[in-house]
């Protein structure tokens, strides 16, 4: 068991709180750091789509775990950021710039969905971000002057940064290196007043409003910066997948997302994080299950769906806070050993009341 | 001439939208919750009909009462496995567990060797049949699903409205706590309205099979529902059905006029529109929190 | 103390002929008041009266259909309500509305949204300016826990806690905001009888110590009696007696819609 003696404001401001924090994730960095000097290949090319997802799930996490907002079209900003960064890319546009230019893209985008959309709540919400996922893939495969329609999009290798990033070991490092300063930076924010505003007006539009917050504008900032968020995670995927076509940005894809941050753990980075690994981590183990299992399962074509539907449904029903919620009681568990009470993170039952009226 | 047989054909193809719509706005009437697995539960209806038609070699509206029943069957247990274990979590929850139970159901058909994977008719007795007037024509399937379509809503409607059960479950969807003090049994009607949104699942779905094939994916016509019940209002019962309508009928004249893909976009760009200028649809009801 | 003088100070609220309607129900009718700076003023009245209503359209929550709002001067009657905070006007809600996933820490901090002066290209950087005013928000919101004793519960989650300290982490986050004006809607309301004295002593104490003007909605005659200067009763939206809380209380109109025979 830790005991924090606190002396300082500054203790629960910084990020370190505690020798802990720095001992653990230290070890986390070196290992990352160390990563393709110890894996193999394979796994480190599925180490960076967990880099990727994980800023992905980040974007996300900041409107549904943050601020409440459920969306349904995050696949879309994904899309723009991809796009973009492939077309520039294509006309020799540096690196920097490109990407730049792709995360300018998905957080205009963000803004101008975050009009129409953040106007109403709950479900309408959900809805809303659904017909606007769906109108940019309808974009996406019809404007084939720019963006080569169905047939697809082929990228080429990112320029600038001393070229060496199109190679495996390059690729990573930049991805690890992009996704622990998009970390960082979501960190700050929610360290800060912006991020305390989103929580407010999650739990409170009204109580919110009556603090001084302007509830619709801080709605569009958290859309915009979960959109540029989303777009970054497009732009590197572009790269890595090399070949863009739209129906890999579908509402499938934005409900993949929502899963990958409900099953990490809603309103916490780390489950962002964890929801990635996790994402990445299921159709490889799926596809190992496939040798021990009978091959009237194994070699059926809904497996896949079928697991992630009955893992989804387990998941609500048996661990609502997620991965990281399980990683919480655990360690909460080892730190108070032998002093737990199995009582202390029982759901509270509450009886359901209409939500027409938040 | 050919503006009246389109507009027909898309009020054909609307009312499909509105017995699905139908689906979801019972569901989120009685328990505020939205049933993301409302198409699947639809393609369960059709693949049930399926079935029973082909195994057990029943007449079509044998078949259809058939699928009936069993889809009711499954939407209470539904809601008994899965859905009051998420009693009183926050609406996401809800949301999730729904999104789950469709890729489950979709996992699974698929998996049923050869029955799942493939694409399948369904015959019925009028099926071809068409009606013809003054040189528009309508297939009878059509006329079915409409016939149906209004038929059903209205029932739904009368329930809502004018019966004891019908109140009760407004008032569950209202204020839990409250209706069971007052000796409403909540978790029953919660189960009952599950079985009745599965039971029109199973009607959109039999209904539809000879029209379109019946394949796993027939469910993303769900997607398409979404909007119907947005612009209808998704606390109205014959709003569902009235924006699958106007939904259905915007798509012709969008396919027949606009260039192509803009049919697609069709329902996306309406229901935009709709929670723009009239977010609680035309029919349904607009509140306000009181603090 | 009991407060039988009205306090002198020029006028700092003055509401002037407001009325809403909701549909056909004309919840508040023609209802004009002036409060004075430094004052207790209460609103009593029996209950579908208009006095939340009245609230809300002070703190902007809803717009009037009629009427005029002055603060301090300023003519609010057509501001959005996010500004409303910026000028120095609290509210407490008669139904608590914290925010139930933060800690009493985080809602009191939400609270100084009203002083932010970082940009959020400054906040997602965390420059050493976000850093002050963290550090310099935090000493204020100490300031609040100190005075209302919240020490103990700093870092709880709000939604844990018993509904008495809830009511107090409410008003500390009104406090929070450094307000001039503090609107308070039944801050009595599902409180025992000592912790209601308690509430009364932390009102006469901002409303002395920080000199803020308390506006309060309130049923608890022995309460109002306490700390009130002035009292105003409504009855279905308009209003039936102004004065103070003796003068009001044997009202034959106040008596005969709201207290009772008993009270006489």
């Amino acid at each position: 068991m830790r005991f924090l003696y606190k002396t300082d404001y500054d203790q629960d401001i910084r990020l370190v709180r505690h020798s802990g924090y720095a001992f653990w994730y230290g070890l986390l960095l070196a290992l990352l750091i160390a990563l393709p000097w110890v894996v193999s290949d394979y796994l480190l090319d599925q180490a960076i789509f967990i880099g990727i997802y994980a800023i992905a799930g980040l974007g996300l996490m900041l409107v549904v775990g943050y601020t409440g907002l459920v969306s349904l079209g995050h696949a879309a900003f994904l899309g723009i950021g991809a796009y973009t960064e492939a077309i520039l890319t294509a006309r020799g546009w540096p690196f920097p710039l490109s990407v730049s230019a792709a995360v300018l893209a998905a957080a205009s985008a963000g803004v101008i969905v975050g009009l129409p959309a953040l106007r109403v709540r709950g479900i309408y919400l959900a809805i809303a971000t659904i017909a606007l996922g769906t109108i940019v893939e309808e974009i996406l495969a019809r404007w084939e002057s720019v963006t080569g329609g169905n047939a697809g999009l082929s990228v080429s290798t990112p320029r600038g940064l001393f070229g060496f990033i199109g190679a495996a070991p390059g690729f990573y490092y930049l991805t690890l290196a992009i996704a622990i300063s998009s970390t960082l930076v979501v960190l700050n924010l929610l360290r800060s007043p912006t991020g305390r505003a989103f929580v407010a007006v999650r739990d409170s539009e009204t109580s919110a409003r009556s603090l001084g917050i302007h509830v619709a504008r801080t709605k569009t900032t958290a859309f915009a910066l979960s959109a540029a968020l989303t777009g970054l995670a497009g732009a590197l995927y572009a790269h890595k997948i090399r070949f863009l076509s739209p129906d890999q940005f579908t509402v499938l894809q934005s409900v993949e997302l929502l899963m990958l941050v409900f099953v990490g753990g809603v309103g916490s980075v780390h489950g962002a994080v964890l929801g990635a690994v996790f994402l990445i981590a299921l159709p490889q183990m799926i596809a190992i299950a496939k040798d021990f299992l009978p091959p009237a399962i194994g070699g059926a074509a809904g497996l896949q769906s079928a697991v992630f539907g009955a893992l989804i449904v387990g998941f609500v029903l048996f661990e609502p806070l997620g991965l990281y919620g399980r990683w919480v009681k655990i360690r909460h568990y080892l730190e108070m050993f032998p002093f737990y009470r199995r009582g202390t993170y029982r759901r509270v039952r509450v009886f359901q009341r209409t939500e027409r009226n938040r | 001439m050919q503006f009246v047989q389109i507009v027909i054909g898309g009020i054909s193809q609307g009312f499909v939208y509105g017995l699905v719509a139908l689906g979801f706005v019972l569901i989120y009437k009685a328990t505020e919750a939205v049933n993301f697995a409302q198409g699947e539960l639809m393609m369960l209806g059709a693949f049930c009909g399926l079935a029973l038609a082909t195994w057990a070699g029943l007449p079509y509206w044998a078949v259809l009462l058939g699928s009936v029943a069993i889809l009711a069957a499954f939407g209470f247990a539904t809601e008994f496995v899965l859905l009051r274990p998420v009693f009183g979590e926050p609406s996401f929850s809800a949301i999730m567990v729904t999104i789950g139970l469709g890729f489950l159901a979709r996992g699974l058909v698929t998996m049923i060797p050869g029955f799942g994977t493939d694409s399948h008719s369904l015959d019925a007795p009028f099926k071809g049949q068409v009606i013809e007037a003054g040189g528009l024509v309508i297939g009878m399937e059509h006329v079915v699903i409409i016939g149906a379509g209004l038929l059903l809503s209205a029932t739904l409607y009368g329930l809502f409205r004018f019966t004891r059960i019908g109140i009760a479950m407004q008032a569950v969807s209202q204020n839990q706590l409250a209706a069971w003090y007052v000796g409403i049994p909540v978790r029953r009607l919660n189960g009952l309205v599950w079985a009745l949104s599965a039971a029109v699942a199973a009607v959109a779905g039999v209904l539809l099979a000879p029209i379109a094939f019946i394949h796993a994916n027939m469910g993303f016509i769900g997607l398409k529902a979404f909007p119907a019940a947005v612009i209808g209002g998704f606390d109205s019962l014959p709003g569902a059905i009235a924006g699958g309508l106007i939904l259905g009928v915007i798509e012709a004249l969008a396919g027949f006029y606009l260039p192509e893909g803009f049919k697609d976009v069709a329902a996306s760009v309406v229901v935009l529109v709709v929670l723009a200028v009239r977010p609680h649809g035309l029919f349904g009801q607009a509140s306000r929190k009181r603090v | 103390m009991n407060a039988t003088q009205p306090a002198p100070g020029e006028a700092i609220l003055e509401v002037s002929g407001l009325s809403i309607a909701f549909g056909g129900l004309k919840a508040v009718r023609d209802v004009s008041f002036t409060v004075r700076r430094g004052e207790v003023f209460t609103l009593i009245g029996p209950n579908g009266a208009g006095k939340t209503t009245l609230f809300n359209l002070v703190s902007r929550l809803y717009a009037g259909d009629a009427g005029r709002i002055v603060f301090e001067g300023r003519d609010i009657t057509a501001l959005p309500a996010h500004r409303i905070a910026s000028l120095g006007i609290a509210r407490t809600f008669q139904n608590i509305e914290l925010f139930e996933h933060a800690t009493v820490l985080q809602n009191l901090l939400i609270g100084r949204h009203v002083h932010r002066r970082t940009a959020l290209w400054e906040e997602l950087l965390f420059l050493p300016s976000v850093r002050r005013a963290e550090i310099a928000a935090r000493e204020r919101v100490e300031e609040v826990i100190d005075r209302l004793e919240l020490q103990h519960y700093r870092d709880t989650p709000v939604a844990g806690l018993p509904y008495g300290v809830r009511k107090i982490v409410e008003l500390g986050r009104a406090l929070a905001t450094g307000p001039r004006l503090l609107l308070m809607d039944e801050p009595s309301s599902g409180l025992n009888v000592e912790e209601t004295d308690d509430m009364a002593f932390w009102i006469e104490d901002l409303n002395r110590d920080l000199g803020i003007t308390v506006v309060m909605v309130e049923h608890d005659m022995r309460l109002v009696s306490r700390v009130s200067h002035r009292v105003l009763a409504l009855d279905q939206g308009a209003v039936l007696a102004v004065g103070t809380a003796q003068e009001v209380q044997s009202h034959p109109a106040v008596i005969d819609a709201y207290l009772g025979s008993a009270h006489a």
